[in-house]
């Protein structure tokens, strides 16, 4: 139906929080063993809490965009003659 | 023979097999004779569903054995299940629902479909199935060495090809209630087995620890344990070869995952864009759950766990060592539900695994190639036939060949589905890449990785190739030059392998825009790829 005007993509900025948890790829800021924490080295307690970071990266996107009405990343430039269709 | 917990995991296994029969009058359709309906579910899970049949299909019985088995052995590095699992949904949270609405469209019912959509190639998508196939085959086999690792725990570990006949039983039984309930048996019975590992995981973490003197005592144990081993690589933390490795093996398995065709099975039967958006909120659940069983491998080591020797090839199997540690630490009837939780945990995935291969099978090769005009109740019939010997295709491989084998194989899958990614996910957004590419990167990155594979070899388990999929950087070679020197940091090979891949698309890409090469016909329109459940361009279910 090509009525339907809309491009192949959608931005928000909001997707932007996708990329946070994967900073926990980053080794080198975490494999340490000390501070514990209920005797876990800080290794685990801290790739733990990317548990919760992702959780809440993902769910702010899609609580964010979930109304968001569709960007069509072009204005809109209907023609005189476009508007007018509904007069003839 | 441990009664107490053969009759408590015999009760739970009939408890689903009458479940995975009942099934078929679940939700019903108007028929079952088509793919949407058998191969699907009726394409209309609603958020609950999805989270326990996704999470029953992700985190197999094969991850629940083999990820604490890793952690015994190799200490840090077998916690990469963990990023693993969380980066996973913020990837994949976009491309998903893109790839459920051109789906839900056109009716597309595997990966392999879309792509010949897209670029209207039926060679390509045979080249995306059997991709699927081959990696998704030793994935079956493995959640046989899952279940099996539970059946010998309870004392089934006969020898020779007796030995693998409780095993061979219950894979007939679930072959069979697969076959005529279809996605709606492992749908239904990823209820009871979710719930079982997330009873026993929490009593697990809670009680275990406090018997071997707490999460600091159990650390300083596996510590010195790998203090003791003449292996520098393994130990709490990782080492200095090991990060790189750690890190996109975390990544590579990440991005491997939903290119699997069963991971996408479970997508395509959900209801709606907002059922897969509050799944990849929710699903990281089974994440944490991931997490904490993996440092059930330390546990073992506290408590002196022994690996039982497999009496079938005679060697120590390290994939027992979670179930021996619930046997000797557990009562027995507890033990038996724990084993029960692994070894439904297999059935699960399995059947969605060979349900997703029957999939490709039907729509991509034999309506392609064989049968043309076959109906809907045909291609039913077909996918059917398929699951069945997808099975025991599955069963045959670990009776008759070294299980060590399907590890190797589940190593490939992992490297080859990876593969498929710049003409699966990547065609999600642009049909930039040219057709001819997406196929020369495909046989770049396919015969570079399978060739990296060859060469790691690990001289500790007497091995020369095959040996893992930790590849040193020393070891890249561009014809006799290696840009890396000697270098032993470890990559995982996939991620390699996808740059090749990437890279000759690329080129070939730019050869062919220059050169007009025609690109194939597209059937979506950009549109598509937005559709919700509400929308009137959905394409009915279960019609022509």
């Amino acid at each position: 139906m090509p009525s339907e005007h809309k491009t192949g993509l959608r931005w928000s900025n909001w997707n932007l929080l996708l990329i946070l948890p994967l900073f926990m790829l980053i080794t080198p800021w975490f494999n340490q063993d000390e501070p514990r924490i209920f005797g876990l080295p800080f290794f685990y307690w801290y790739q733990f809490l990317f548990v919760v970071l992702g959780v809440v990266c993902v769910g702010l996107v899609y609580v964010k965009t979930k109304d968001e009405p569709v960007v069509t990343g072009k204005p809109d430039k209907l023609g005189v003659d476009d508007l007018d269709e509904g007069a003839n | 023979m441990q009664w107490t917990e053969l009759i408590v995991f015999s009760a739970l296994f009939l408890l689903v097999t009458v479940m995975g029969f009942l099934a078929a009058r679940w939700q019903k359709g108007d028929t079952l004779e088509h793919l949407d309906e058998w191969g699907l579910g009726g394409r209309k899970f609603g958020s609950w569903i999805t989270w326990f049949l996704v999470g029953g299909d992700l985190y197999t019985a094969y991850t629940f054995v083999a990820v604490p088995a890793l952690m015994f052995g190799a200490g840090a590095l077998g916690f990469y299940a963990l990023p693993y699992t969380i980066i996973l949904y913020p990837l994949v949270f976009l491309p998903l629902v893109r790839m459920w609405s051109v789906s839900r469209v056109h009716g597309y019912v595997t990966p392999a479909d879309f792509v010949k959509g897209r670029y209207g190639s039926h060679w390509l998508a045979l080249i995306i199935a059997v991709t699927g196939i081959v990696a998704t085959m030793p994935y079956i086999a493995l959640q046989l060495v899952g279940l099996e690792a539970v059946l010998r725990s309870m004392g089934l570990n006969g020898s020779g090809i007796l030995g693998h006949l409780p095993l061979f039983i219950a894979f007939l039984i679930l072959a069979l209630y697969t076959y005529q309930s279809g996605l709606r048996a492992p749908a239904l019975i990823a209820f009871v087995k979710d719930i079982l590992i997330y009873l026993v995981i929490l009593v697990a973490i809670i009680y275990l620890p406090s018997k071997f003197g707490g999460w600091g005592e159990i650390f300083n144990d596996a510590q010195a344990k790998f203090d003791a081993t003449p292996s520098k690589a393994d130990g709490i933390l990782l080492t200095g070869t090991n990060q790189l490795q750690y890190a996109t093996l975390a990544l590579g398995s990440a991005l491997a995952l939903f290119l699997y065709p069963h991971s996408l099975t479970g997508i395509l039967a959900s209801r709606g864009r907002n059922v897969i958006k509050r799944n990849m909120v929710a699903l990281p659940a089974y994440s944490l759950l991931l997490g904490l069983l993996a440092l059930l491998g330390f546990v073992a080591i506290s408590a002196g766990t022994k690996p039982i020797v497999n009496q079938a090839t005679g060697r120590p199997d390290t994939n027992t060592i979670v179930p021996e540690l619930f046997g000797a630490n557990f009562p027995s009837w507890f033990a038996g539900i724990a084993f029960a939780a692994i070894g439904i945990g297999a059935l699960v995935p399995a059947a969605i695994m060979s349900i997703a291969a029957a999939n490709l099978w039907t729509r991509n090769v034999y309506k392609e190639y064989i049968k043309k005009a076959a109906t809907p109740a045909e291609e039913a019939k077909q996918a059917k036939l398929a699951s069945l010997v997808v099975k025991f295709g599955a069963v045959a491989f670990i009776v008759f060949v070294d299980p060590q084998f399907s590890i190797d194989l589940q190593l490939m899958g992992g490297v080859m589905i990876l593969q498929t990614l710049p003409a699966v996910a990547i065609a999600l957004y642009t049909r930039w890449f040219h057709v001819y590419a997406l196929v020369a990167g495909w046989f770049a990155g396919m015969g570079y990785g399978m060739w990296l594979l060859y060469t790691i070899g690990n001289p500790a388990i007497g091995k020369a190739h095959f040996a893992g999929s930790a590849l040193p950087l020393g070891n890249i070679s561009i014809f006799g030059w290696h840009p890396f020197g000697a270098s032993t940091t470890q990559i995982y090979v996939g991620i390699i392998a996808l740059f090749v891949n990437l890279l000759v698309a690329v080129v070939v890409t730019l050869i062919a825009k220059k050169a007009k090469w025609f690109n194939g016909t597209d059937q979506t329109d950009p549109s598509d790829y937005h559709v919700d459940e509400d929308n009137p361009r959905v394409k009915p279910i279960a019609a022509h």
